[in-house]
């Protein structure tokens, strides 16, 4: 009871404190529509917006939960407010569980904006819905866990951020949402298959485009294979880093 | 009853010693104050009484449980108020208030009442729905205060309490301690506000470069230093001639002219005034004061560390 009770309230808090500021907004919404738009005017009418929406989406999610939880964290740990958190007497993974699940919530919204904005230049009615849900709840979930592990590491606020583009560009690059994993190089491919957003990015491309290279649920054990080793090393650093 | 106890605790920050085996412990409802200059190692020993520092070595009892194994088991009976005001500046203070209950598992209806309730008692009633950030020092002290008891703690650990605030204010705060003692909560305190101490705690440990070197109440506490007995004389007249004369009779006790017309005697033992008065009384100067002058605890402190100081 008292677990859920905080849980609850470490969620609401961070919705109301960060996840519902204007700038933040702002940065959901006119990130993902600035890349759609982007991708949309650069591909000259040669590809369809379907076609875009997969790593648009992907791109979304992961830029989305990677920053805020990275930068917000470090943000309570700067100003001791995280103290107060590991004084409760809630386990440190729920702890994590709700500090993961605004940030999730945040990337999910932020992913579902450039499908927003497909649903007026094509016909949606084709694509696999219920997987599409799954697989930007896994990728939003193994993002932030990424964006905590950064923010274990970091001391500053810029140090959170610059740690998150060192890890968010290589991966894009890597996880087939620009080049396709069988055009990369060979000895990238078994880097390109330890992260979890080329099972996401894989899942989104069958739902939307019908074009995948593994099966939806193989995709999902993986990712949540990848997730649940995240989360077990986001609390060793946890416990090695901040109860000193 | 014991309620808290600390046997051997060392903390070892790399090639750093901030704790270095120290024992003590806390009875139930008293105030019981952990003294020293910066770094002497406070901050550290509340960090791991508190599940917020992993000890090196050593063992920690809270209200009969091992807090170094089942730490979260500690922090549902405890309260922590930190050196620094933690709470979110964003929000303001009834909700801070409310967030803190939520984490202690109390409901909606059950925080809400406490919040209004504290805030009042804090006098912070018509700020309860100003940001924290807009607060005064003084307001974001007692607000942290007030968060640390939002779920009524057995125990509270206060960690500088009164740091940088101004002085009615730290006033006001320590009579807030004090009446959280009349409820019968057990508090252990650090600081390094010597008057502080002296005020506030049933008994104080003082510690220096991460070792308790005295443990005590302040009566003990400045029994335990070998206590110099000063008398000073107001006199009518100049000493300053018969000063030799007055160490040559009274070979026990040195003489100290800090002016003209004011002598101090300072000996081991207590001095008997009847031969000294004669004496003056020979030389016709008169005596219009006579008076022992008591250590300070301030004295006292300073003797304890700076003889620690020596030891090391």
């Amino acid at each position: 009871m008292i677990a859920f009770t905080a849980f609850r309230s470490i969620l609401q808090k961070d919705v109301n404190t960060y996840y519902l500021k204007p700038p933040n907004i702002s940065w959901g919404i006119i990130f993902p529509l600035s890349w759609t738009l982007m991708q949309y005017i650069r591909s000259q009418g040669s590809l369809e917006i379907i076609e875009l929406l997969p790593g648009l989406m992907a791109m979304s999610v992961l830029f989305g939960t990677t920053s805020m939880l990275a930068v917000t964290i470090t943000f309570e740990r700067r100003s001791r407010s995280f103290d107060r958190l590991l004084l409760a007497p809630i386990s440190l993974s729920t702890l994590i569980l709700a500090k993961l699940a605004g940030a999730v919530v945040f990337g999910m919204v932020n992913a579902f904006i450039p499908v927003v904005f497909a649903a007026f230049l094509a016909e949606l009615g084709g694509i696999n819905w219920a997987a599409v849900t799954i697989a930007v709840f896994l990728i939003a979930a193994t993002s932030a866990l990424m964006g905590l592990l950064i923010a274990v590491s970091a001391r500053e606020v810029f140090e959170a951020q610059t740690f998150s583009n060192f890890f968010r560009f290589p991966m894009l690059f890597l996880c087939g949402l620009f080049i396709p994993l069988e055009s990369l190089p060979r000895f990238l491919r078994p880097l390109a298959f330890c992260l979890p957003l080329t099972y996401g990015t894989d899942v989104l491309n069958g739902a939307i485009g019908n074009h995948s290279l593994f099966t939806a649920n193989f995709n999902f054990l993986m990712m949540l294979l990848l997730g649940a080793l995240l989360f077990y090393l986001c609390l060793c650093s946890i416990k090695r880093k901040w109860i000193l | 009853m014991e309620i808290i106890s600390v046997r051997n605790l060392k903390k070892v920050y790399e090639n750093i010693v901030a704790v270095d085996d120290i024992s003590f412990c806390v009875e139930e409802g008293e105030v019981f104050g952990l003294l020293g200059p910066n770094g002497a190692g406070k901050t550290s020993t509340i960090n791991m009484l508190t599940g917020l520092a992993r000890p090196t070595g050593g063992k920690i009892t809270i209200a009969g449980i091992d807090a170094i194994k089942n730490i979260k088991k500690v922090q549902g009976i405890i309260g922590v108020v930190p050196d620094e005001n933690n709470l979110y500046d964003e929000m303001n203070g009834f909700d801070n208030l409310c967030f803190c209950g939520s984490l202690y598992g109390m409901s909606g209806e059950e925080r809400e009442k406490k919040a209004a309730e504290l805030l009042e008692q804090f006098n912070l009633t018509a700020a309860g729905q100003r940001p924290f950030r807009t607060y005064s020092k003084g307001m974001k002290r007692k607000l942290t205060i007030a968060a640390g008891i939002m779920h009524n703690p057995r125990m509270l650990f206060l960690d500088e309490p009164t740091t940088g605030i101004d002085v009615e204010s730290a006033r006001k705060i320590r009579e807030l301690i004090l009446n959280l003692k009349k409820q019968g909560k057990t508090i252990l305190l650090t600081t390094h506000y010597i008057e502080e101490a002296e005020r506030i705690c049933d008994r104080i440990a003082i510690i220096v470069n991460g070792k308790i070197v005295k443990t005590g109440t302040v009566a003990e506490l400045m029994a335990s230093v070998k206590a110099e007995y000063k008398l000073k004389l107001v006199l009518g007249s100049s000493i300053v001639e018969i000063k030799a004369e007055l160490e040559e009779k009274f070979p026990c006790c040195r003489v100290e002219i800090p002016d003209k017309n004011t002598c101090l005697l300072i000996a081991g033992e207590r001095i008997n005034l009847s031969p000294v008065f004669q004496l003056l009384d020979r030389k016709g100067i008169p005596v219009y004061e006579a008076k022992e002058i008591q250590p300070s605890f301030e004295d006292v402190f300073v003797k304890i560390t700076g003889l620690a100081r020596s030891l090391k």
